[in-house]
């Protein structure tokens, strides 16, 4: 089978500076793609949250529509499954790894001290849109525990003394963008 | 001529193996006589990021290489030929380490480079497919019955058996699925094998669906193991490329293709039924069986699922035959099993070892014993669905019978770790939270019943249980077990019956004497200096809450109203001066 992989589609697209309308436009386009093939719905919803950020109302009712599917179908997959989010989400998601071995070997803490430093609980995201906090149930690097999670680094053998550090390196990296 | 191979897979890249590799990249630059490649997980996680060095046949592992131990290989190994002991991995503990290991699964991780198919191909991969093809399916599913291959996703079921009911099932449409839903934490053998060796886990299928009569083939992957669904779709792309996946294979009129779903984070979709639900696109929750997904599965069609170690196991049995495998092992299990060592434990990562072999041999043998000398307590085995095996029986054989006679299970074969410090109903409370957070809700018992276990779990860790707390949960336990619809609710109770089993001291110690012996459980301890204090201030410094006071070189104390018991100053003393 050769086909065109939908997601890798919306990951090349510049979704952030884009409008709504444009947004929308993006991901009919890619929806009219997936409208006869079974079970695609959940690849949909990650096509739609990759453009849009997350999964508002709207989001899901536009999905719903195009791949002529009830709103309540997609709203139930949507709330199911830990990858999709109803809220917007923070330029950078911290996951604290609560697997086992990270657990054991001081993951709690890990926890504590991010919410801490950062002021949120776990699902929340930080005033300014840089952070979100998630726990995440192993990433299977369980030899390096605990490991703390930033979009794709990966930080391993993490002290909690070292999370402020950790944080500022990608507040530095925004800084430098702007 | 030299060749380097640098491990690349997640545990290796968590620890900068991309940062080493781009250094080797600009340092040998131009010199045609030194090769470079990658390779997946050689199983060492703790010595990560790893590099293997073989210099005119010789091979010489290192580890802890970063940018600037690269560097330091380079110049004093590479161009001045002196080998840097103190990076080699250790090769007396190295063979020590190996030796005790049987490696079929994970024969060419950390071997192969998995991105190059032809790598695969020269070491004798897709034999086994070929050579199934030149038989009949009742003799390939002969084979995989004869060899004692049991399902290494947790229940233990007999492959060929499995495989025998999908192909009875008559349908002109049939799917394989290979699970790669690897959910268990401390469990990582599957996403290692997707990201060293992810040819292997195709050619099991294809040989499973030539088998059953299928020509199409799903494989669930979390979405967690984004570099594993990266190597499997470069695998499959390579593989349709050279006509190995697709139609009339190596000349025979069979024909099969393969696509990836990516999972969407729930744990329950490791389920069978779960899965099935999550790839036609629904919310992943299990339901009854029967009817059995090889009467009935994906889309209705007669489907046979099986996990990513199991059918990784597959192309080795036929290129080899079916006694080759069956020799190995006990009576009742056979083969070789892959383990992932985690938590405190001096060698983490993943072993492979024969079934049968003592606990003992894994945890100190080949893992080296527990983490800075402290006391082994107990191992924790199959995950969230598992048990605590206590100190007391660590010389039980690693099979399936005998450690289900513990209340464990072998599961998918995480073996976590613990020590002295580890509080058993600290653990079982964190796995009963695991579990409760991601029941899909569909069963009363599994939905209802681990929220009041975790609620009752929850109290004694916080000093307010009550003496009829046990009972209540075993009762609650059996309850659920015996009531719940899928493996995720019917195994939900077992790390709470084994530590009771084994550790009812502890949660009498905490329900009757409001004390938490491992010294875990905030509510449970107080913090208090002794007299060892030289006054060093460093606790002071440390402490969050301001609750320490004490002039240089004076005893210090700690204000109990406004500690909040962080264990700051404890990890901060340097003279073992605070107690819990």
């Amino acid at each position: 089978m050769h086909y065109i992989n939908p997601i890798t589609i919306a990951k090349q697209c510049t979704c952030q500076n884009q409008t709504d309308i444009e947004k929308f436009e993006k991901l009919g386009e890619i929806l009219s793609m997936y409208k006869d093939e079974p079970g695609s719905l959940i690849n949909s919803l990650y096509v739609a949250q990759t453009i849009f950020g997350y999964l508002p109302d709207k989001v899901i009712k536009f999905v719903a529509s195009r791949l002529n599917e009830p709103v309540i179908k997609v709203f139930g997959v949507a709330t199911f499954y830990s990858y999709f989010s109803r809220f917007p989400r923070g330029k950078y998601t911290i996951k604290v790894c609560l697997g086992t071995a990270c657990y054991v070997r001081g993951g709690k803490t890990l926890l504590e001290k991010v919410k801490k430093e950062l002021g949120i609980s776990i699902g929340e995201t930080t005033p300014d849109g840089l952070y979100t906090l998630e726990i995440v149930r192993c990433v299977g690097a369980c030899a390096l525990a605990p490991v703390v999670v930033v979009n794709n680094d990966t930080h391993r053998r993490v002290k909690s003394n070292q999370i402020p550090e950790i944080l500022q390196s990608y507040i530095s990296e925004v800084s430098n963008e702007n | 001529m030299v060749k380097i191979k640098v491990g690349t897979a997640t545990c290796g890249n968590a620890a900068g193996a991309q940062k080493t590799l781009e250094k080797l990249e600009t340092l040998i630059q131009g010199q045609s006589d030194i090769s470079l490649s990658q390779t997946g997980c050689i199983g060492l996680c703790y010595r990560e990021p790893i590099i293997e060095l073989e210099i005119n046949g010789t091979k010489f592992l290192y580890g802890d290489v970063d940018e600037t131990n690269a560097e330091k290989i380079y110049k004093t190994h590479i161009k001045d030929n002196k080998p840097i002991t103190e990076l080699l991995i250790n090769q007396s503990n190295q063979h020590y380490s190996f030796e005790k290991q049987n490696r079929i699964v994970l024969k060419n991780a950390g071997v192969i480079n998995p991105e190059i198919i032809e790598e695969y191909i020269a070491v004798g991969g897709y034999e086994g497919l070929k050579k199934a093809l030149q038989i009949t399916k009742e003799e390939v599913i002969a084979t995989v019955k004869d060899s004692g291959l049991r399902g290494r996703g947790g229940a233990g079921f007999s492959t060929g058996m499995k495989w025998e009911f999908a192909k009875n099932s008559v349908n002109d449409k049939k799917y394989v699925i290979c699970n790669a839903d690897e959910g268990d934490p401390g469990a990582f053998m599957d996403r290692s094998v997707l990201e060293g060796d992810p040819h292997s886990v195709i050619e099991g299928m294809m040989i499973c669906g030539y088998a059953i009569g299928a020509n199409e083939g799903y494989i669930y992957c979390r979405a967690e193991y984004p570099l594993a669904i990266a190597r499997l779709k470069n695998a499959i792309a390579q593989a349709e490329k050279k006509g190995i996946v697709g139609k009339n294979i190596f000349g025979s009129t069979f024909c099969f293709d393969i696509h990836i779903k990516e999972g969407a984070g729930a744990f329950v979709c490791g389920e069978e039924t779960a899965l099935m639900g999550s790839i036609e696109g629904k919310r992943g929750m299990p339901r009854l069986r029967p009817p059995f997904p090889a009467v009935s599965g994906l889309w209705a069609k007669p489907t046979n699922i099986n996990n990513v170690e199991t059918l990784a196991s597959v192309g080795w049995i036929l290129s080899n035959g079916a006694c080759a495998y069956n020799k190995i092992g006990t009576e009742k299990s056979k083969g070789t099993k892959v383990f992932a060592l985690a938590g405190k434990i001096k060698n983490g990562g993943l072993v492979e070892v024969e079934m049968g072999i003592p606990l003992k041999e894994v945890i100190f043998g080949i893992g080296g014993g527990i983490k800075n000398d402290k006391k082994f307590k107990a191992v924790q085995m199959g995950g969230p669905s598992g048990g605590c095996i206590p100190a007391s029986l660590i010389d039980t054989p690693v099979d399936y019978e005998s450690i289900t006679a513990t209340g464990a299970i072998v599961g998918s074969g995480g073996m976590v770790v613990l020590d002295e410090d580890s509080c058993m109903v600290d653990v079982a409370r964190y796995f009963v939270n695991f579990t409760q957070t991601e029941s899909c809700g569909k069963c009363t018992f599994c939905r209802i019943g681990t929220k009041r276990m975790l609620e009752i779990l929850t109290r004694i860790t916080e000093g307010k249980g009550v003496e009829e707390d046990i009972d209540s949960l075993i009762d609650l336990a059996n309850k659920v077990k015996d009531s719940s619809l899928c493996g995720l609710g019917q195994t939900a109770p077992n790390p709470i019956l084994t530590t009771i089993k084994y550790f009812k001291d502890e949660y009498i110690a905490h329900i009757r004497d409001k004390k938490c012996p491992a010294g875990v459980c905030k509510e449970l301890i107080t913090f208090n200096i002794t007299d060892a204090c030289i006054g060093c201030t460093a606790c002071k410094k440390a402490c969050p809450t301001k609750a320490i006071s004490g002039e240089v070189k004076k005893l210090h104390v700690i204000d109990q109203s406004l500690c909040v018991k962080c264990g700051a100053c404890y990890n901060t003393c340097k003279f073992k001066a605070i107690t819990k």
